[in-house]
């Protein structure tokens, strides 16, 4: 008979390895799937995993791409781990990654054909306050009402969406854009544009900020009295309450970061590698970010580190669509499974497997 | 505007047809949920029913044996959620992100040569004398068998809940987790067989969008049906009859916006187009700022026997 047996302490070993065991066996389970569609398996994990680094045709263009994909992920990311570690499902990262693309590119398109330095700073602030702004809908409710913020976070993406559609169409339309649907194109505009900071690096701004990011979660977690609160109303919500924190005030700190951060890469992203806003601009990084934040597991290096594994999935996904033919929702389900291993996997940490009849105490 | 040109016939008929397939996947969530599990995956199993039930009606042109494939395509996929949560003991929360977030990927890889293709649709099925009624029988008994279906799920359900025995372990399991457990009852496997409930009315529900209320398959089809049909179980209380009252509400309005826009309303499209959402938030809010929420008491919470 197998059964899990507590584990007096959580194996500090299971919380390091599992990471890598999810992966390992993501790439076996997904050879399999491969395999299934009719590709060679070896040959998909390898044009996934290892081609987009070290392939000499592929990898100049793709290395590059690797930092323009992980840092809007690694910046979403940061900012739902941080509520997640609260026990605050903010999952409508989505709808505050296009609130923030769309209030900082409106606050610089106000301004064309300004080349004033401080229009992208500016941008920036409103792009974060966009996605602050789109945040504090599910927070205000919830502190006010004890509504739901996964619900409330979530429906807000399908209002943002449509809010996406209608200002690409409408408000914010090129007017030189001859009818078509669409903003003016930031990367024709200097003033304005998110360039690579060093050529062909793919270290734009959103880079940075990712980084910056990584680092200041880093401090207020480990180092910061507000990073304790947050931690201690995720796992021990009445001892928090005891101890004074206040719940209201961590909702909405958490949710207020998340959506910064949200808006922010919302308008990194708008403003550099996809270049104008449109109805379908937004590459789904708010949900995958929800997968980059668990596999880091909730810690700031290590979202880091998983945010660029995913945004090699991708480039590796879209390499493998190129030169192998396979399915480019394949890579998606790629990385659903990667989550389902994750999750399945961490039962070992506080769980112990043991083969054979329960001992009578 | 031209509100003339809305059938008010039409309009009850068409209503009960897009509330459909919210009020399956609702009730099937309501069961999971009263045994005390939140499966925040119904959006990826629906997604997932919709596709599979499309495939299997298109290649065998029977839309009956679609809706079979989709009920256990939903519930394979739930089972995923099950092993995980209930033995592996995973963050429900977290799981069921992971299975929408998978349903949305795997139903795009099967869908990638369904689209653009017409389904087999199901035919009006008629109920003797009652559809000959003037005005009522078009409104209300000249549809597919599904809708009948869904109404009778929901009456049965009730029944099960508050009638059966089964139905009262399984409103203890949700209870209290615990005290289920020590008088016996195996938590873990009713708790499995609720979920595996839930992902087939999912299915269902998804089938329902991809071969009646649409008939063809867009990737990304099911555009938040399922995450509505989680809003409304938290609306109803966890009560079956409230889940009906809710659905039927939901697809009024998104019924309703459709009709304001093709009668060409004064309101710009995109307010018209998120008023399902917004909608749902306001009356979650309505709902919890009353504060009677009626949630199962160990909804959410893992069990295992050691602890």
């Amino acid at each position: 008979m197998i059964r899990l047996e507590k584990r007096p302490q959580p194996s500090q070993l299971w919380t390091a390895i599992t990471p890598l065991v999810a992966v390992l066996l993501t790439m076996i389970v997904g050879g399999l799937m491969f395999a299934a569609l009719g590709t060679d398996p070896l040959e998909a994990i390898r044009t996934i995993f290892w081609d987009p680094l070290f392939h000499d045709r592929f990898a100049s263009f793709s290395r590059p791409q690797l930092l323009v994909k992980a840092g809007p992920l690694v910046l979403i990311a940061i900012g739902l781990s941080i509520g997640f570690r609260a026990g605050i499902w903010n999952i409508g990262a989505e709808g505050q990654y296009i609130i923030g693309a769309i209030c900082g590119a409106a606050a610089g398109l106000a301004f064309y054909p300004s080349e004033s330095v401080l229009i992208f700073p500016l941008m920036i602030l409103c792009g974060a306050l966009g996605g602050w702004l789109w945040a504090m809908i599910p927070a205000v409710l919830k502190t006010r009402f004890g509504t739901n913020e996964i619900l409330v976070s979530l429906m807000l993406v399908y209002v943002a969406q449509n809010i996406l559609i209608s200002v690409s169409t409408g408000l914010l339309r090129n007017p030189e854009g001859m009818g078509f649907p669409g903003s003016r194109n930031f990367k024709q505009w200097d003033a304005t544009h998110n360039a690579e900071i060093f050529a062909n690096t793919g270290m734009h701004w959103g880079v940075v900020a990712a980084l910056i990011a990584v680092i200041a979660a880093y401090v207020l977690m480990a180092r910061h009295i507000q990073g304790f609160n947050i931690r201690l109303m995720g796992e021990a919500p009445r001892a928090a309450r005891f101890s004074g924190v206040n719940p209201a005030r961590i909702v909405f700190l958490c949710l207020g970061i998340a959506g910064v951060l949200a808006g922010m890469a919302g308008l990194f992203e708008v403003t550099g590698p996809a270049g104008q806003i449109t109805g379908s601009f937004n590459a789904g990084y708010g949900f995958t970010a929800i997968i980059v934040a668990f596999l880091g597991r909730l810690h700031p290096i290590g979202i880091l580190l998983a945010g660029l594994l995913m945004a090699l999935t991708y480039i590796g996904g879209e390499l493998a669509q190129l030169t192998l033919g396979v399915p480019g929702a394949s890579i998606q389900l790629f990385q659903g499974m990667l989550l389902f291993f994750l999750l399945g996997l961490d039962v070992f940490t506080n769980y112990r497997l043991r083969i054979g009849h329960k001992e009578v105490a | 505007m031209d509100l003339s040109s809305i059938n008010p016939v039409l309009l009850v008929a068409s209503i009960m047809i897009s509330a459909t397939p919210i009020l399956l996947a609702a009730i099937g969530e309501m069961v999971v949920e009263k045994s005390g599990v939140l499966n925040l995956g119904v959006e990826g199993m629906m997604i997932t029913g919709a596709v599979v039930g499309f495939a299997v009606a298109v290649n065998t042109t029977s839309p009956g044996l679609g809706f079979v494939a989709a009920a256990v395509a939903g519930a394979v996929l739930s089972l995923t959620f099950g092993l995980l949560t209930q033995f592996m003991l995973s963050n429900q929360v977290a799981t069921g992100l992971g299975l929408t977030l998978a349903g949305l990927g795997l139903s795009s890889l099967i869908g990638k040569p369904y689209e653009g293709i017409k389904s087999p649709t199901l035919p009006k099925f008629e109920i003797p004398l009652l559809s000959d009624l003037p005005i009522l029988g078009k409104m209300l008994f000249s549809h597919d068998v599904m809708v009948y279906f869904s109404l009778l799920l929901v009456a049965a359900v009730w029944a099960f809940l508050k009638y059966t025995r089964a139905g009262l372990i399984l409103r203890a399991v949700g209870e209290s987790h615990d005290s289920a457990h020590a008088l016996g009852y195996k938590v873990v496997y009713i708790r499995l067989f609720a979920i595996l409930f839930g992902g087939a009315c999912a299915g269902l529900g998804g089938a329902y969008l991809s071969l009646v209320r649409v008939p063809q398959w867009t990737e990304g089809m099911t555009a938040g049906a399922g995450w509505i049909a989680l809003a409304i179980v938290v609306f109803a209380s966890w009560r079956a009859g409230r889940v009906l009252i809710g659905a039927y509400l939901f697809g009024g309005v998104t019924v309703l916006q459709l009709n304001l826009q093709a009668a060409g309303a004064n309101v710009p499209v995109a307010l018209l187009s998120a008023s399902p959402y917004l909608i749902t938030i306001l009356v979650l809010v309505v709902i919890s700022a009353r504060g009677a929420h009626g949630a199962p008491a160990s909804l959410g919470r893992s069990f295992h026997a050691s602890n």
